[in-house]
């Protein structure tokens, strides 16, 4: 995949990846898994980036007796996820259209 | 190799960074390292998992903006007797210019590759503009009623279409080459300013 579009992506999947429930490093590792593949140093940077556009917060708790990061989704960050749903309704149109022709040229 | 001889490891690679960014690295790699375990992983596994000390440190460093790693730099470094300022202003004809002449140096050496990536697509280009003017100049001269002069103008034309092919792939990996090389020259100077050469 392009790496522009893939950086682009990924910030959005860790978006997603927070939605629902706060998360940690580690599982938004895993529950992205399935659908594109991200090292340790890569999602650390993408945290920050997200933490300096406030799209998300950062707050520490005790978890068997050691420390561990949760990060949750601001209302900056659930815009964020809005505006990539519409920009993908339309590449998804024009993915439609592109394909259409193919089709129609068979 | 178990959590205490990767993180001891990582911390050497980063010296001469930011004390708060390695801690926060270390901290964010040792969360990583203690969830696996935690899922039935051996600490060697977990940490076989995160990959190399050597790859992840050269991301980090590539990560760190070069004013920040300068900053330290500074501030690492011990203070100044007054002797040595005094020289160190009275030497400053000699060590401004030459700086400003190194500096100078490396400028016009960077500009001047750029110069020959800019010109191999310049000649890719004119290839391009020949292999079209190959064909309209052959359809001129068939028409004015010299067909082997349009014939080998033809071939002329074909010619460049495919040095201009050949050429599109050269230049781009002129240009891909010198953007690596950027890229990499960028963290050798990084790492010239945190006093440590590339591990």
């Amino acid at each position: 995949m392009d790496i522009q579009l893939k950086r682009g992506l990924l910030d959005v999947c860790v978006l997603a990846a927070i939605k629902s429930e706060d998360s940690y490093g580690y599982k938004i590792i895993k529950d992205m898994k399935p659908y594109i593949e991200l090292s340790e140093s890569t999602l650390y940077t993408i945290l920050k980036r997200l933490e300096t556009a406030n799209m998300l917060t950062v707050r520490t708790v005790e978890h068997g007796g050691r420390l561990r990061k949760y990060y949750r989704i601001t209302a900056e960050g659930l815009r964020r996820l809005d505006e990539f749903r519409e920009e993908w309704r339309e590449i998804m149109s024009i993915y439609r259209f592109v394909t259409r022709e193919d089709s129609g040229n068979e | 190799m178990n959590k205490q001889e990767f993180l001891a490891q990582l911390r050497r690679g980063l010296s001469g960074l930011p004390r708060e960014d390695v801690e926060e690295r270390l901290t964010f790699y040792s969360e990583m390292i203690d969830d696996r375990v935690e899922e039935g992983l051996s600490e060697e596994e977990a940490v076989a998992e995160i990959g190399t000390v050597h790859e992840i440190a050269a991301q980090i460093i590539e990560d760190i903006p070069f004013a920040k790693i300068a900053k330290e730099r500074i501030k690492s470094e011990r203070r100044l007797k007054a002797g040595e300022i005094v020289l160190l202003v009275l030497g400053s004809p000699i060590w401004l210019s030459l700086g400003i002449a190194a500096f100078a140096v490396i400028l016009s050496l960077y500009v001047s590759l750029w110069a020959v990536i800019i010109s191999l697509w310049a000649v890719f280009v004119s290839f391009a503009g020949c292999s079209l003017g190959g064909v309209l100049v052959c359809v001129i001269f068939t028409a004015g009623g010299s067909v082997a002069s349009g014939v080998a103008m033809l071939a002329a034309g074909f010619i460049c279409a495919g040095l201009t092919i050949f050429m599109f792939f050269g230049c781009k990996a002129a240009t891909h080459g010198t953007l690596i090389l950027t890229k990499k020259t960028a963290i050798w100077i990084k790492n010239c300013f945190r006093g440590k050469e590339e591990a």
